[in-house]
């Protein structure tokens, strides 16, 4: 019996209603539990902040794009190296850190639990192989539909359950967690180097339309009760005026949900939360967005923060990144993908004089701000497309702080400035709500039940920080706040010590979270042979040779549910 | 009693070059390939003969003789080797799984030493030019599905790659590309290959011209005008006409082999071709693909990537990954002399090295891990035989355009061989316990 006792903290579980009160976490076998004998370890955190561990919505840490990332830039990493040890191995940073310094950086600042984004279906196996290398945190990856051809042609069709069975049956191929649509219809034109707009385009060759893709696969995830929604990039992303097409891709699914539960996540809001007609009329979309938001409850979404910094942009939204190799002049990477995706990379600094960057920086914080329920706007920088993760702690302060947002706005380009709401904004985030937008909320999203809180039963990954509340506000006192945050005091994964004092002292290996959603036998057998038979028509490699079998997991973590068909 | 029968093993995944095909079947015997079906000559040809003279048991070096000995010995005495090297070499890794890699990795950390792949001596430059200017690229299946026009640029896949053109180009069939009818196949090399022959254009240039016509390319995609009358040997006309083919295309592609990498300019050959690609985007849709050549360099860059953040020639002897081709590269780490031991798996540098690093190379200890034996196996101290991927034991590869694919072993390997991931990590427990040692 492995047994944990987490001493006198001020604890921050808002699942459970406990918001900094001081109280005892009690961990038996990498569980909380309500009690543990006299013989357990004892960790004290008196005087400190104990939350849930962290868990990361929308993380761009593995697979072939991000890897593709790392090869086009030897120049970020050479300025940030991590040695080898006895504990740890060896890697690099920056934007786009090496797959077990990413773990390790995660696990410092206190997160236990992170999802890989944007998966291409044939790739999955790649994207799997650096979760594996990708130490402590438990992770998942979503596999990208929102392109591919049998997608497309069974929503075309209206065969809407041998649509759902083909996804059931990819993510269990992919090891896959949930449904992610990046520029749906779009991709597969930027396929012959051409562009969407908006929700009505026609996708070539396959008469399909945006907004009907989105509606059938919001449709597909609640048959086969996926735990996630669908996680939307939309259309028209850096588009100058897209806020709408935000507003309309949230609006296109209003109907599909019953008692306002979330049926559609849009993700990095801040990319696609312009106005304006031009560039030199670019503003933030963010009160309108937070505005549909605040009214519909079907809607999650997270912030997509930027951060002023070089940073390495990467997307499946390759027409996208395409642009912004005209707009930067930057190196540009682009790769497609056979039936499914595609994906662009192009490195980029955003800067606090220029004018969009500063309106951009201005968009995400006002979404937070102006989202008034925590439970449905997450942190995240879209790693490493707004930034890297390690600059999360900067991001809580910019929240919790609104000295510390003035202190950032002095220094922005003044017309943005000026054109922002943000300087009259005062609203301030409480150690509460930022326990939601970074763990509650994001495991309540994701649907795991076990994370997010320290509730009995919930898996014990814990964050310990040296903060204290009473003590410390951090409206004033954000810097002390941000530099606790930066190294956590410890990192507690399923109830093992792994980071103490802002060092690691133990690598376990994560679990690997996918989704089995069970459809009828027949049904599955039907679209099994359909797909057997275009097989060969479609990809350059055998079905046979395409499904992941269960154990080329390191750690594989199944969760299984029942479709509707 | 064991009955035995033939066994007709589908989509069987070749392990030679780099296009990776994945629909051989073979058929096998009392745990023997009796023959194989859908394969090119090059994967006939090992899958029949890969059984043929090899090693059966471990070898060390004794009294200077390589001689028979147990695998907890060799074992021992490659740990030995690596844990009291100051400053050992790690090379090979492209002709074995991503397995071996990660452990290889681990262990070149564990040792200090700098880790190569054979990257080295032939895509390096691809990498140093997408380093600097990126890469316009695409899976197999989108040239597949949708080019019309197909460059094959000092490159001879009819020898190298042999079913690269039927399975993924110009002879392919595709969902908007039904034949080669659809398709136009061209062909820029120093000499009539057997490529060039199935090609619709080929254009001869002279040797080591590659970056002045591929300049020559960008200015007439600009409009501008080329000013001299034969450029590379190549007239301007038909540099014109090969530029309008160029942007005229709904998409294309050029896939680029050592003929561009290896001749003079290198990296700035590359580095010219990604221009080119990437300029043609703002026309048309253009891509450009490297026609790697062992069944996993791709796989090996990538594992090296994600680990250590480089692609290949990564020196760990600081204790972090340091990344300087040119100073790290392998060849030059072994014509500086400054290696003081070499871990060789799954490669022949002596075979494919300069002299000068072969007499290096004799005058170190060297441990290989090879299936077969080689021109580096008489000079090394330790010789490890080990199974084969992809017929004796499986692991994740990954083709030239980085899909990833799963081997399976099709026969079990000879009684008492390991594979290279059991092999290298055994070495790492073994270093391991030594450093302990050395540290306590």
């Amino acid at each position: 019996m492995n047994e944990l006792l987490i001493l006198n903290g001020y604890v921050y579980d808002p699942l459970n209603g406990i918001e900094g009160e001081r109280a005892d976490i009690s961990i038996r076998d990498g569980k909380v539990v309500e009690s543990v004998g006299t013989g357990a370890k004892i960790i004290d955190a008196s005087g400190m902040i104990v939350m849930p561990g962290g868990v990361d919505i929308h993380s761009h840490i593995a697979g072939s794009k991000v890897n593709a990332g790392r090869i086009l830039r030897p120049e970020d990493h050479e300025k940030d190296v991590e040695r080898h040890t006895a504990i740890t191995r060896a890697g690099t940073g920056h934007s786009i850190p090496s797959t077990f310094t990413t773990g390790y950086r995660y696990a410092k600042l206190g997160y236990t639990t992170v999802f890989e984004p944007a998966t291409p279906l044939l790739k999955a196996r790649h994207t799997h192989e650096e979760l594996d290398d990708t130490p402590i945190v438990d992770k998942g990856c979503f596999p990208l539909f929102g392109n591919d051809w049998r997608t497309m042609e069974y929503l075309r069709q209206g065969q809407l359950e041998e649509c759902a069975a083909y996804v059931a049956w990819m993510l269990r191929a992919t090891k896959g967690y949930a449904i992610k649509i990046v520029n749906p219809g779009g991709v597969e034109a930027w396929g012959w180097g051409r562009y969407l707009v908006g929700l009505e385009d026609r996708v070539p060759n396959f008469d399909i339309t945006p907004r009907e893709i989105v509606r059938g696969l919001c449709k597909v995830n609640k048959m086969l009760h996926l735990p996630h929604t669908i996680h939307v990039h939309t259309n028209d992303l850096a588009k100058i005026g897209n806020y709408q097409t935000t507003i309309d891709t949230m609006d296109s699914v209003r109907d599909l949900s019953s008692d306002s539960k979330p049926v559609i996540h849009i993700t990095h809001v801040q990319f696609t939360g312009r106005t304006g007609s031009a560039w030199h009329s670019v503003g933030s979309g963010a009160p309108e967005i937070a505005d549909y938001v605040n009214k519909h409850g079907h809607v999650t979404a997270d912030m997509g923060q930027v951060v002023f910094m070089n940073t390495t942009t990467m997307t499946a939204d390759g027409g996208f990144q395409y642009m912004l190799y005209q707009l930067s002049g930057n190196k540009w990477m682009n790769f497609d993908v056979e039936v499914e995706t595609g994906a662009g990379i192009v490195p980029y600094r955003y800067r606090r004089n220029n004018y969009v960057n500063a309106v951009q920086w201005g968009i995400g914080l006002e979404l937070a701000l102006l989202i008034k329920d925590p439970w449905r706007v997450y942190m995240t920088t879209d790693h490493p497309n707004g930034g890297d993760f390690t600059k999360y702690p900067k991001i809580i302060c910019w929240l919790m702080s609104r000295k510390a947002r003035e202190k950032s706005l002095a220094r922005i380009n003044s017309i943005a400035r000026n054109k922002l709401d943000l300087p009259d904004i005062d609203r301030e985030y409480s150690f509460s709500e930022i326990a939601v937008v970074t763990r509650a909320g994001t495991a309540n999203a994701l649907g795991l039940k076990e994370k997010g809180h320290l509730g009995v039963g919930a898996d014990a990954d814990v964050a310990v920080y040296n903060i204290n509340p009473t003590k410390i506000d951090p409206s004033r006192d954000y810097r002390l706040v941000r530099r606790a945050l930066k190294k956590a005091a410890f990192t507690i994964k399923d109830g093992r010590t792994v980071v103490k004092n802002g060092e690691i002292v133990e690598t376990p290996i994560g679990r690997t979270y996918w989704v089995d959603s069970a459809v009828s036998e027949d049904l599955n057998a039907k679209v099994e042979s359909q797909m057997r038979k275009t097989f060969a028509q479609y990809y350059t490699v055998q079905m046979d040779n395409y499904a992941m079998a269960d154990s080329e997991l390191a750690n594989s973590n199944r969760i299984k549910v029942k479709a509707e068909v | 009693m064991t009955i035995l029968s033939k066994t007709i093993i589908p989509n069987v995944i070749c392990t030679f070059c780099g296009s990776t095909c994945d629909d051989l079947q073979v058929t096998v015997e009392d745990e023997k390939v009796l023959s194989v079906r859908s394969g090119c000559s090059s994967s006939l040809s090992k899958y029949l003969n890969y059984n043929a003279d090899r090693y059966l048991s471990p070898l060390v070096r004794k009294d200077g003789e390589l001689r028979d000995a147990t695998y907890d010995d060799a074992v021992c005495r490659s740990a030995e080797i690596l844990a009291n090297a100051k400053y050992p070499l790690l090379y090979g890794w492209s002709s074995t799984s991503n397995e071996a890699s990660r452990a290889g990795i681990e262990l070149a950390e564990w040792v200090g030493g700098v880790i190569d792949n054979t990257t080295t001596v032939c895509h390096g430059p691809t990498l140093l030019g997408v380093h600097d200017i990126g890469e316009v690229s695409a899976s197999l299946g989108e040239i597949m599905h949708r080019a019309d026009l197909v460059v094959y640029w000092g490159s001879n896949p009819v020898h190298s790659h042999p079913h690269h053109i039927m399975r993924y180009t110009s002879m392919s069939t595709g969902r908007f590309r039904l034949s080669k009818k659809n398709r136009t196949m061209v062909v820029v090399d120093v000499r009539r290959t057997d490529t060039a022959k199935l090609a619709d254009q080929f254009i001869q240039i002279t040797p080591n011209g590659d970056y002045e016509l591929m300049c020559a390319l960008r200015m007439a995609i600009r409009g501008d005008e080329l000013e001299q009358d034969v450029i590379s040997g190549v007239p301007a006309e038909k540099i014109e006409e090969l530029a309008e083919l160029m942007v005229s295309c709904q998409f294309g592609v050029i896939f680029f082999g050592l003929g561009l990498t290896m001749t003079q300019g290198r990296h700035r050959n590359v580095d010219v071709a990604l221009s080119l690609v990437r300029d043609l985007n703002a026309r048309t849709k253009f891509l450009i693909m490297p026609m790697r050549g062992h069944f996993n360099v791709a796989g090996a860059n990538e594992v090296s990537a994600w680990v250590t953040g480089f692609p290949y020639a990564v020196d760990l002897s600081q204790g972090y990954p340091r990344y300087n081709p040119g100073d790290t590269t392998a060849v030059d780490v072994l014509v500086r002399g400054d290696c003081d031991a070499a871990l060789v798996v799954a490669s022949d540098p002596v075979a494919s090295f300069p002299i000068e690093v072969s007499r290096h190379l004799a005058k170190i200890p060297v441990i290989t891990i090879d299936p077969h034996p080689s021109a580096t196996t008489p000079i090394s101290e330790v010789v490890f035989p080990t199974t084969v991927v992809g017929i004796e034991t499986g692991g994740c590869i990954y083709r030239m355009d980085g899909v990833a694919i799963m081997t399976r072993p099709v026969v079990s390997p000879p009684p008492g061989l390991h594979s290279d991931v059991e092999i290298l990590r055994d070495i790492l427990a073994h270093v391991k316990k030594l450093k302990a040692g050395q540290q306590a």
